[in-house]
């Protein structure tokens, strides 16, 4: 059974970005970047996948800037057999990402495709249900748990009230949420190992998806800033502060 | 031009995230509802009452039963041809059917907006909230989710939509629900509630959240949340996680206890009205948004708190 794991790269996470002045986008220039969190863990859980013997192969597909490759040797090392890279300066809404995972998933048949539930960068949480919708196969998004028996994946989810769990028929898209696994580290044989796996540079014109944006962004704006608070010196003070200058207790 | 507004309910009725969803859609023009499960006639009748509905369209059907994205989607894009825009409040739920309904009508969606500027532009939060964007869609229809904290919901009552019932076309079943485990709790909900009372790491264990932070919260009738630091040590389950990528609250008073203070904690409260921080580290980033800050061992200022109340 083949895999495909959707790897994105982001700023990091640790980074507190900055809007630019004239308020067109966020800095990213010189600003490190990352996988995105939830992509690790959706590499990790095909690895995990690979190791229990449900999966045969695991490609590693990240869409954008030619940067986008060393995203893809961070799966490779973490153990993906080999990387796809569809290369493009267009900045990619999840309608489009979605369209060239469609276009490799059917190319390369694969039976799963897991991403993470979400980019923390433009916070959408759209392309991995969106890519199902494509192949018309079903969705376990914001899985915590996921099983592969009898042609059938069984999903956990995290939802608002706890937890629900459902069952897929395969081929199946499965997002993943921050429980699912923790991530590995790449070790450093692993990583030179990875320097000898292949990477595939594809367009998307190679795969017959237009990439065009829906979206025009007018601005980028900083959220109003919180005022700064004070400091109380014990629990009576903060009762009164609350009871008679905020009112609300 | 029409929304239709798909509704979130459950056995207790109508979520109030479903509200703010219908207040998003109202800066639009008319709104219809969409009811869809199984057995949701009490939900039609409580959604024919939200002020501003002027129709209800319910979806009755074994299929629907657990909202599946797979026939729910089916469902809506089916109904999408009569209206300009598609939303649904940015739920679980809602996250994990409305992209898949964009996808089969070739649209980009907009995620969980904050702002409606006007039929094509909307305002949503990049970057775990520390950006706004202002995005204008060049797609013909809108497939929406809405922040719930940053509109007012509309009144649960006030409304007298008529009700119509759809008939719902079978859709091959390539998914089946299998069983749920929802946290049971008399508090109030997160996303609904006026105050919060939220743990993290510095809690140490479940046991002190269930000795220390639930009588708190008893007290000032308000709902628990968590870091995702808390969540992940299994001090609580994982629908208490408040976040970037847990849920996004904006309370009267949100009150962090033992929380330093990530940036993807603040992504999800800090809109709240008033924070209250305690920590014991006062360099803590919390105490950069808190308007209040008790700088202490959680373990000795929680109970004096509680006894004080
Ligand atoms: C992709 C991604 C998504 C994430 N999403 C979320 C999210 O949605 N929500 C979220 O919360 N986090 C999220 N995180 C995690 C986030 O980065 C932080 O790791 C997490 O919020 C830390 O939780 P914490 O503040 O409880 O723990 P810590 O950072 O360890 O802080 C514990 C605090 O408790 C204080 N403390 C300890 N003992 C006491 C005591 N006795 N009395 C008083 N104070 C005490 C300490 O001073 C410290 O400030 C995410 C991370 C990633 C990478
Ligand atoms: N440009 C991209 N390249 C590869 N994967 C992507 C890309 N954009 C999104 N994804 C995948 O889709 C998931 C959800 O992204 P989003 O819908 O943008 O929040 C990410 O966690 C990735 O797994």
């Amino acid at each position: 059974m083949k895999l495909l794991v959707a790897v994105k790269r982001v700023v990091d996470y640790n980074v507190k970005v900055r809007v630019k002045s004239d308020h067109s986008a966020v800095e990213t220039a010189g600003v490190k970047m990352s996988m995105n969190p939830f992509d690790e863990i959706a590499v990790e859980e095909a690895v995990r996948l690979k190791e229990k013997g449900a999966v045969t192969e695991i490609i590693a597909l990240s869409a954008g800037v030619t940067q986008a490759q060393e995203t893809i040797r961070t799966a490779l090392a973490m153990g993906a057999d080999r990387g796809i890279l569809v290369e493009t300066e267009v900045a990619l809404e999840p309608l489009a990402v979605a369209k060239l995972l469609q276009a490799v998933a059917k190319k390369e048949s694969v039976d799963l495709v897991l991403l993470g539930k979400q980019a923390i960068d433009d916070d959408m949480n759209a392309t991995g249900q969106m890519l199902a919708a494509l192949l018309g196969w079903p969705q376990g998004t914001f899985a915590s748990k996921v099983e592969i028996a009898d042609g059938k994946a069984t999903v956990t989810r995290e939802v608002d009230g706890g937890l629900e769990t459902v069952e897929l028929q395969l081929p199946a898209v499965v997002t993943a949420d921050l429980r699912l696994n923790e991530p590995r580290y790449a070790s450093l044989p692993n990583i030179m190992k990875a320097r000898k796996k292949t990477i595939d540079v594809v367009k998307p014109e190679d795969l017959g998806v237009d990439v065009t944006p829906r979206l025009t962004t007018l601005s980028v704006a900083e959220p109003p800033a919180r005022k700064a608070g004070i400091k109380v010196p014990d629990v009576a003070t903060l009762l009164d502060k609350l009871r008679n200058e905020a009112k609300v207790i | 031009m029409v929304s239709l507004v798909l509704i979130d309910f459950d056995d207790t009725g109508i979520k109030q995230p479903a509200r703010s969803a219908v207040a998003a859609a109202l800066k639009l023009g008319e709104v219809h509802a969409l009811v869809a499960g199984a057995g949701v006639g009490s939900a039609a009748q409580a959604a024919a009452k939200i002020a501003g509905v002027t129709k209800v369209l319910v979806a009755d059907d074994a299929s629907l039963g657990h909202a599946l994205a797979e026939p729910l989607a089916a469902l809506i894009v089916g109904l999408a041809g009569g209206y300009s825009h598609l939303l649904s409040a940015a739920t679980a739920s809602g996250k994990n059917v409305m992209p898949r309904v964009a996808a089969l009508l070739d649209v980009q969606p907009l995620s969980d907006i904050s702002d409606v500027v006007d039929a094509d532009t909307f305002v949503r939060p990049i970057y775990a909230g520390n950006a706004l964007a202002t995005v204008k869609s060049s797609d013909a229809k809108k497939v929406i989710t809405v922040r719930a904290s940053s509109f007012d919901p509309v009144a649960a009552e006030g409304g007298n939509a008529g009700i119509e019932n759809i008939t719902v076309a079978s859709v091959p079943c390539i998914s089946r629900y299998i069983s749920s485990e929802l946290s049971k709790s008399e508090r109030p909900e997160l996303t609904a509630a006026k105050i919060i009372v939220s743990g993290g790491r510095g809690m140490q264990n479940g046991e002190n959240f269930t000795k220390l932070l639930d009588p708190l919260a008893d007290r000032l009738g308000a709902a628990v949340g968590a870091s995702r630091a808390a969540v992940d040590a299994g001090y609580v389950p994982n629908d208490y996680q408040v976040g970037q990528t847990g849920k996004i609250v904006a309370p009267e008073l949100y009150i962090a206890v033992g929380i330093s203070g990530a940036i993807q904690h603040l992504a999800g409260m800090k809109d709240s009205k008033v924070i209250v921080a305690i920590n014991k580290d006062e360099d803590a980033p919390i105490f950069q948004v808190a308007d209040y800050g008790l700088v202490g061992d959680l373990f000795t200022i929680l109970p004096e708190l509680e006894k004080s109340l």
